[in-house]
């Protein structure tokens, strides 16, 4: 059973607004609440409860991942697959193998690290409903929007349109799909 | 986060702001993103680009020349087998730096001043990576083969050799150029996101839409995005000191007399640096101009920058006295000459034409009149980045021109190849960083913004 609309979307002026509201929001009981900025705000994040990050675990996965290949494929090459004596000095020379582990490292962890971030985002992402709204666009440049979603349990068309708006707001709208 | 806002847009006596006041959000959108979606092309944007393509086409001859001819048309001849190509190779990376510093470095140091300038600095970066590239690339006499200078399973049954530091340097300057892309990138999405918003041409719209990939700035968002610039300004930092590193690892490592030192990857790394602002510099003067910038480039960030300068500058001089000293105290007769034939030998004009680039005229910026002077500031910085090329001069050419046998010594001197493949790289580097200037935004706006005042989240307007 799908809704009919999305959300609901609030558009707020002040980034002082945005964590007022989003603090209103979340103490009323709302859960499915994102906020839009044309910055990041720390004090909404804190309001949404947006604490936990997975990416510093996935990124240092990646530098581990890439300090490993790197030590490991010059490691193979230079003893196993093509040993090459330069003046006597041994096969495993492992201080001229650090500079390029290390550069593996950094390799790997920042793709993780892109990569991770657009995963975690859902990017590249080619339509989303909050686009519908026209006044959404100034989302990127001065306006500051708070959007419950129609997946909120306490979601209600009319009683939470009616409670955005007592929160002083621009303009409430609804989000179309 | 509040607290260098607050500190940094205070207006002290005799301080220009890092922003000039009356900006709203909505003025540094329209003002940042108003260069790129015009419909006019200014004559200040359209005449250095259409010199910067004359460039590039004297590059992409001498190029085509190099191909048909081989490395032969350089001066390149034993024992100088490295010459001008390998000289602007370091010197175009050490301008690289002076981006990835201010993005990174000066971005885990909370200075946030930064953020006005670090996009075309590290636009800076990357073009400037491009044009050195260029060069070792050329410079292997069979470019098209460069491939083999990574390992991979190949029939020919050989794999490249660890123990060398050109090897190493492969792998640090094609990270460099990658991370330094990714940094770039990621960035840029916020304000790619702006300009789809803005644009009013379908085309403009489709292109800065997908490459924005359908960023919303929603609050989860942010703060992964605020979590992977901290996490890559953390990795490029280790990465940008280590490039450097690497290149003075190509000298240091081998055993020519005035390579053989310790001392490199420091002084490498502190030059790379100087130079990078000195280019810096030199892009951020006249665009602050030609755009009317100067209210988000103040003077605030040309004053740290020449202080930037000022400070790596010394470490610079330090280096070359420790240098010679080095030369003398290590009582080793090579080393002794070849500070000896720095100072006194056929190429010892280059020596003092670096002593007085890098080290006397610079000084110059202990003077507060001179570092908020934007015509002294843009001379003694082309002077930087003529003392640097011509220290990467005497590194390569002074030192092996005159190693451990009188009978191989030779003279080395550039033709006129080199001249053009030199400053066709220029071309190529100004070609593009005009496209950038002009397609997309030169500086970060969603950065700015956050420096405005009202970015602050206010406590007692809460209701």
């Amino acid at each position: 059973m799908k809704t009919p609309v999305y959300g609901l979307m609030a558009e707020f002026e002040s980034p002082t607004a945005l964590a007022a509201a989003a603090r209103e929001v979340r103490e009323k009981g709302y859960r499915r609440v994102e906020a839009y900025s044309p910055f990041p705000i720390e004090e909404v994040n804190e309001a949404l409860g947006l604490h936990h990050n997975r990416l510093p675990m996935l990124v240092l996965m990646g530098g581990i991942l890439g300090g490993l290949t790197g030590y490991l494929m010059q490691y193979y090459l230079a003893v196993v697959d093509f040993p090459i004596n330069v003046g006597g000095r041994p096969l495993h020379s492992w201080p001229s193998f650090i500079i390029i582990t290390f550069e593996l490292t950094i390799l790997f962890a920042a793709l993780t690290t892109v990569l991770g971030l657009l995963g975690l985002c859902g990017l590249p992402m080619p339509y989303h409903p909050v686009f519908n709204v026209p006044r959404f666009a100034l989302a990127s440049r001065d306006r500051f929007f708070l959007c419950i979603e129609s997946r909120d349990p306490l979601f209600d068309r009319h009683d939470t349109a009616e409670f955005l708006t007592s929160l002083d707001p621009r303009e409430v709208c609804e989000v179309a799909h | 986060m509040s607290e260098p806002r607050r500190d940094i847009l205070q207006v002290e006596r005799g301080r220009a702001p890092v922003i000039a006041p009356g900006h709203t959000f909505a003025t540094v959108t329209d003002k940042i993103s108003s260069i790129v979606l015009t419909r006019k092309t200014p004559l200040y944007w359209l005449t250095p680009f259409l010199i910067s393509c004359a460039l590039l086409m004297v590059f992409l001859i001498a190029v085509s020349y190099l191909l048909v001819k081989g490395v032969g048309i350089w001066g390149i001849r034993v024992p100088v087998m490295w010459g001008w190509a390998i000289t602007n190779f370091v010197w175009w990376i050490g301008i690289g730096h002076a981006g990835t510093l201010i993005s990174a470095i000066l971005l885990l140091l909370n200075q946030s001043w930064r953020n006005s300038i670090n996009r075309f600095a590290e636009a800076m970066t990357l073009f400037a990576v491009a044009s050195a590239g260029m060069f070792p690339l050329l410079h292997l006499g069979r470019p098209w083969l460069f491939y083999w200078l990574f390992p991979y399973p190949n029939t020919m049954g050989v794999q490249p050799q660890f123990r060398s530091p050109l090897v190493w340097d492969v792998f640090a300057v094609s990270t460099y150029g990658t991370v330094s892309l990714l940094f770039w990138f990621v960035g840029l999405i916020p304000d790619l996101a702006t300009l789809r918003d803005r644009t009013r041409n379908r085309w403009a719209k489709a292109t800065y839409g997908i490459l924005a990939m359908g960023w919303r700035g929603a609050a989860s968002h942010w703060q992964k995005y605020e979590t992977a610039s901290l996490l890559l300004a953390g990795l490029a930092t280790p990465l940008v000191i280590s490039v450097h590193t690497v290149v003075s690892f190509d000298f240091t490592v081998a055993i020519v007399p005035g390579w053989h030192s310790t001392i490199f990857p420091p002084y490498f790394v502190a030059g790379a640096i100087y130079s990078g602002f000195a280019m810096v510099l030199v892009l951020a003067i006249p665009l602050r101009a030609m755009y009317g910038l100067g209210d988000l480039i103040t003077m605030r960030h040309l004053d740290n920058m020449a202080k930037v300068m000022l400070a790596t500058g010394q470490i610079v001089a330090y280096s070359y006295l420790f240098e010679a000293f080095i030369g003398w105290y290590s009582a080793n007769p090579y080393e002794t000459y070849a500070i000896w034939n720095r100072l006194t030998g056929p190429y010892r004009w280059t020596y003092y034409g670096l002593i007085f680039c890098n080290l006397v005229f610079p000084q110059l910026l202990w003077w507060k009149k001179i570092r908020t002077n934007v015509i002294w500031l843009f001379v003694i910085s082309l002077d930087i980045l003529v003392g640097m090329w011509l220290e990467r001069y005497v590194i390569i050419v002074v030192s092996l021109s005159r190693d451990f046998l009188p009978s191989s010594w030779a003279l080395y001197w550039p033709t006129i190849w080199d001249v053009a493949t030199y400053v066709g790289t220029i071309g190529l580097f100004f070609v593009l960083f005009f496209l950038f200037i002009r397609s997309l935004p030169m500086i970060s706006i969603f950065e700015v913004r956050t420096l405005l005042p009202q970015a602050e989240v206010t406590e007692d307007a809460e209701k």
